[in-house]
């Protein structure tokens, strides 16, 4: 199959599709499908999350009052900002604008920067104040400890870690979009790559959509 | 019935729960025997009968009814169904332990089981319980998760750390039976037996007896046996937990005889002699500094060899210990132990 | 196995019917081999170390029925033994069965089948082949130093606590997951999107359902195992105590997570093996599938129901009666779905010509089998039965009639049935007649006693037992001798036909089956020429005839 892509080589049709749509419809839908892959991994993650919740009810929302709402808040600002670019991203790549599109890529890529430097001060800042998962934790202050606050910590770490990842894969995979943007590589017809980057990032903006309210506000 | 039993290889049946589920085990088992042997047979005469005999043959095109299909699905279905209904009525049953039930404390830990009677005596690995009465099962496990199963009362709960499960059997023969571990816990599961000891009333009553009188290590046990408490019980039972737990009990004892350390008995208000000769009374100050800074103040004849719990213990868990340490003040702590633990239908804590 | 078949130009038929090169002699290097996007490349690869994987596994449970000839200690320290029947779990489930139908025939015949020339994604194809071939090497790095003592179930707190080598374990098994769900989407979006035309979703062969069944199971349930594994691993690692009481966790709650995807990947490991009994049964009785809608939609039924069943591993475990009683009824409708698919095979035979050769055979154990170890099944999850049997050899004798008695016949079966159509060579049949018989009688002197064990108390997971158990277990351990007497004389055969095999002709059986249109083995992209057309049902041996004249039963 290498051999006869290699015969074509203006058509990017593998060989082993009928045709051009089909093969991106198939991109499409395995995205899809990875997505849900990635909706189950973290639905997981909030059933820990909902059961120790109705297990330690105060403790949740004694939980959520140590972490920073300013820098969550603004993390959220920036994430759902950066799904803008990305959306904006593909509807340039649509119309085969890779400048534009290379542009937009860059904004989205500052704003993930943005959100795990944020990310990293809050990190830092739990690990002085030594509110950390399981055995690690030592908090310094012992007014309103309650029982089941490592528990707490351990879901905040592994949600948010876990999140985390993703937005550092998502940005890795932008990046290889920006460079294909850089050699024009999107046009009319062939954007599918750039689409479904973008689905993916905005996924990773999805869950911390739901993170950000069920660990900080509530 | 006997000899399908006998088939089955079915443990003794010594229960009033397993008269009652044992005919629908007979007939689970037998239905799917006979099932499985009525499809493989017609199945081997279909294999005979249509064999093929020459090379090319063709056959008919054969499609179900409607009314294969239907039976296809009901008749399973109604098995299923029925089976399901005749277990469901018996489980909801097994579940509701009747009122009257004796309570019986179990704690399963690498690898034993112990039994606390609220009376009283408690034993290890041997549980002694009166023929014709109903026993609840208070179950609970120290470290990893265990598994209570008594095949000839054909009863088994997971016995899970940090809550409290329970079961109930109602026995009708007396006799000794078999109990395992039946959730993998590690090196010795295997070992991790026990019998059940079924006595005539009777009999048990004068077992009773005997417990309570019994000697000063069975209630050293009892004392020590410190998980069975709620956590929500008050400060000093919860203290009673911590020192067993945080392992004070490795070097203190809770019956006025000297270990590694002082005793607990009577160590609240008593006039120590300190290993510089000063002496000090033991008061809260006292046993909190000997917790959090052990080699400040050593009373004279123990060795230095207590490990700091600073950071281990939290203020609250420190209060706990000092309170339980003061209940102890006089030796009729005994009588306060008999008195078996405090049972509340705990969720985790 | 490849190594025979690649190294050795002439496996391939030299036929003058096949035009292009077959594609086990479309390039000879080892190269060619590694880095192929073929899926027949990469299907024949995963036989092989699969295989491998099977034999480590094999051997794990040798090693347990020998222990377990004496009541007391035998050949091995408790430890040891503890090691062992983890590492025979682990390696058997997430190695050899799940992997097994999927990543082997299914990547080999499900493009065939659906007149693609490949799956839609053949790079991640080959990627999920390393993922395997990752997960598998960091899992038995993890059981040489070391090995879990936890058994395949992990349970906490003990999975936690323990000090053997568990973390390396779980991340291997994560990476297997993600391998497995690169092929269940590869699968799905195959199947979706690169039908050849004419295949509409009611011409699907029942193999192909099958694997679609299984690819949407594999792919919304092994997320959750793999965020499972991940945390019970940093649990072990850096003790976040998420599942560890100690800790304020609740050892529930990962049981809960636990078999939402262990559950369903049992059906992982058995919806493909009936999709090969179907076409097995169709080829060999000559006949169209009896009720081919009914097996269709039991399939996807199963797949479905799979995931609300999950709850019937822990009727002890602390769940409310409720919940039990909830759990219980689902379970019976799997049961329902299962004797759907029974009395179709069945009522394929009938009226049938029927060759018994050796899948056949195979599919003649399978039979009994399924039936027996489905009904059991569902009296397991008859919750009063369940309290006594839970945890026992009773449960262990169960999930070996499906996985072995089920799924590994249907293994053995498909193996022998497309075995031509892989390697274009035939197997001596008197052997493989043989092998069937070794391997169904073994099967029954093993397994049946432990039923028996299991009824009479006999917990799960013992280094020694009490004595009134011994002469059930010296029975299985003859058993399990014979099976593996059985698997060996396979072995030798096959091996042997790899190089010594009569050549086949492209459709040794006269099936029917889509897969058998191209030759034998297939060229590199299937089929010659554009996408072949297929105007007419699969699995058709008869055409309708005018409607009076029918036959219906």
């Amino acid at each position: 199959m290498q051999s006869e892509t290699a015969a074509h080589p203006p058509s990017r049709l593998a060989g082993h599709f009928a045709s051009l749509p089909v093969q991106d419809n198939a991109a499409r839908l395995g995205m899809w499908l990875f997505l849900s892959t990635e909706v189950l991994l973290f639905a997981g993650l909030f059933v820990c999350y909902a059961s120790y919740r109705f297990l330690y009810p105060e403790t949740w929302a004694a939980g959520s009052r140590l972490l920073s709402l300013p820098l969550g808040t603004i993390n959220t600002v920036v994430l759902i900002g950066s799904s803008f670019t990305v959306a904006l991203a593909v509807d340039f790549a649509k119309q085969g604008k890779n400048r534009l599109v290379f542009f937009m890529l860059l904004l989205t890529l500052a704003a993930a920067a943005t959100f795990l430097v944020i990310k990293g001060f809050e990190y830092s800042h739990k690990f002085h104040a030594g509110e950390l998962p399981g055995v690690h934790f030592h908090m310094k202050e012992t007014e309103g400890l309650l029982p089941g606050m490592p528990l707490f910590f351990s879901v905040y770490f592994a949600a948010t870690g876990l999140h985390a990842l993703h937005v550092i894969i998502g940005a890795g995979v932008l990046t290889w979009m920006a460079l294909k943007a850089w050699r024009n590589h999107f046009s009319v017809g062939n954007y599918v790559a750039m689409e479904n980057a973008g689905l993916y990032w905005h996924l990773v903006d999805l869950v911390w959509i739901f993170l950000y309210p069920l660990l900080y506000l509530i | 019935m006997d000899f399908f039993k006998r088939l089955l290889f079915l443990p003794e049946q010594a229960s009033t729960f397993a008269s009652k589920v044992d005919e629908l085990h007979v007939f689970v088992l037998v239905a799917t025997i006979l099932a499985s042997i009525g499809v493989g047979v017609t199945a081997l005469y279909f294999f005979f009968r249509f064999r093929r005999r020459e090379r090319h043959q063709t056959t008919e095109y054969i499609v179900p009814t409607v009314m294969t299909e239907f039976l296809f699905v009901s008749v399973p279905f109604v098995l299923f169904l029925l089976w399901f209904a005749l277990g469901f009525r018996d489980y909801t049953w097994v579940q509701t332990p009747p009122r009257d039930a004796m309570d019986v404390y179990v704690l399963g830990k690498q690898w034993m089981w112990k039994f606390s009677y609220p009376e009283g005596p408690n034993g290890v690995n041997v549980l002694h319980v009166p023929a014709n009465r109903p026993v609840r099962l208070l179950m609970t496990s120290r470290d990893v998760i265990h598994s209570f199963f008594i095949p000839a009362f054909r009863i088994k709960r997971d016995v899970i750390p940090g809550r409290y499960t329970d079961t109930w059997f109602e026995a009708t023969k007396p006799g000794t039976y078999d109990i395992y571990c039946t959730e993998y816990c590690g090196l010795s599961h295997s070992k991790m037996l026990a019998k059940v000891v079924v006595l005539k009333a009777e009999e048990y009553e004068n077992w009773v007896k005997e417990q309570r009188m019994g000697d000063k290590q069975n209630r050293q046990d009892a004392l020590a046996d410190t998980t069975l408490v709620s956590p929500r019980a008050n400060l000093a039972q919860q203290g009673q937990r911590l020192v067993g737990e945080a392992g004070c009990l490795k070097c203190h004892t809770v019956d006025g005889e000297q270990h590694i350390g002082p005793t607990f008995v009577g160590l609240y208000g008593r006039e120590e002699r300190l290993e510089g000769g000063e002496t000090i009374t033991v008061d809260e100050g006292y046993i909190t500094q000997s917790m959090m800074v052990p080699g400040e103040h050593i009373v004279s004849g123990f060795p230095n060899v207590m490990p700091t719990y600073q950071g281990k213990l939290h203020s609250m868990e420190t209060a706990a210990i000092v309170e339980y340490i003061k209940s102890l003040r006089t030796r009729d702590v005994v009588n306060t132990a008999s008195k078996g633990p405090v049972y509340e239908p705990v969720r985790i804590q | 196995m490849s190594q025979s078949a690649s190294s050795n130009p002439a496996a391939a038929p030299a036929e003058g019917h096949a035009p292009h090169k077959s594609y086990l002699t479309d390039g000879t290097t080892v190269r060619s081999w590694l880095l192929s996007v073929d899926h027949k490349r990469i299907a024949i690869m995963y036989l092989v170390l699969i295989l491998l994987a099977f034999l480590v596994g094999g051997i794990f449970a040798l090693l347990v029925r020998i222990e377990h000839l004496s009541p007391g200690p035998t050949i091995m320290d408790a430890m040891t033994y503890n090691r062992v029947f983890t590492l025979h779990g682990v390696v058997m489930v997430f190695l050899f069965l799940v992997p097994a139908v999927p990543s082997i025939f299914g990547n080999f015949l499900l493009p065939i089948m659906v007149g693609a020339k490949d799956v839609a994604f053949p790079r991640l194809n080959l990627l999920s082949l390393y993922l395997w071939i990752f997960g598998a090497g960091l899992a038995l790095w993890g059981m040489i130093n070391g090995g879990a003592d936890t058994g395949w179930t992990f349970y906490t707190p003990y999975s936690t606590t323990t000090t053997t080598t568990v973390a390396p374990i779980l991340v291997g098994v994560f990476i297997l997951g993600m391998g497995g769900i690169l092929t269940g989407l590869n699968f799905i979006v195959t199947v979706h999107t690169m039908r050849a035309p004419g295949i509409t979703w009611f011409k699907l062969p029942l193999f192909v359902w099958a694997s679609y069944g299984t690819a949407v199971v594999q792919v919304l349930a092994t997320p959750v195992i793999g965020l499972v594994v991940l945390l019970t691993a940093a649990d072990n690692t850096f003790h976040i105590g998420l599942f560890d009481p100690a800790r304020g966790g609740d050892p529930v709650l990962f049981q809960h997570l636990f078999w939402f995807y262990s559950h369903p990947a049992v059906y992982i490991m058995v919806l493909p093996a009936f999709g090969i009994i179907s076409e097995v049964v169709s080829a060999f009785s000559r006949k169209n599938i009896f009720g081919y809608r009914m097996i269709a939609y039991s399939t996807l039924g199963i797949a479905f129901v799979g995931f609300f069943v999950w709850g019937h591993h822990m009727f002890v475990s602390g769940e409310s009666t409720l919940d039990a009683g909830i759990f219980s009824v689902i379970t019976m409708l799997v049961g329902v779905f299962t004797a759907i698919k029974v009395f179709n095979w069945v009522g394929t035979v009938y009226g049938g010509a029927v060759d018994f050769k050796t899948p056949f055979a195979y599919f003649c154990g399978f039979l009994f089998f399924v039936v027996f170890g489905g009904m059991t099944g569902t009296a397991l999850g008859v919750v009063s039965l369940d309290v006594h049997w839970h945890d026992t050899y009773f449960v262990v004798a169960h999930f070996h009639f499906i996985m072995v008695g089920a799924a590994m016949m249907a293994f053995l079966a498909g193996l022998h049935y497309w075995f031509p159509k892989m390697f274009g060579r035939m197997y001596h049949e008197g052997w493989g007649l043989t092998g069937a018989t070794l391997i169904t009688l073994g099967f029954i002197v093993t397994f049946v006693p432990q039923f028996l064990a299991g009824n009479y108390g006999m917990p799960r997971r013992y280094y020694e037992y009490p004595e009134q158990y011994q002469a059930l277990n010296v029975i299985s351990t003859l058993g399990a001798l014979m099976l593996f007497t059985g698997f060996f004389t396979i072995l030798c055969y096959l091996i042997y036909a790899l190089r010594h095999g009569k050549l086949a002709t492209s459709n040794p059986w006269d099936s029917h089956g889509y897969e058998w249109r191209t030759a034998s083995p297939p060229t590199t992209h299937n089929f010659d020429g554009p996408q072949p057309f297929f105007p007419e049902e699969p699995h058709l041996y008869t055409t309708k005839p005018a409607p009076e004249a029918q036959h219906a039963v």
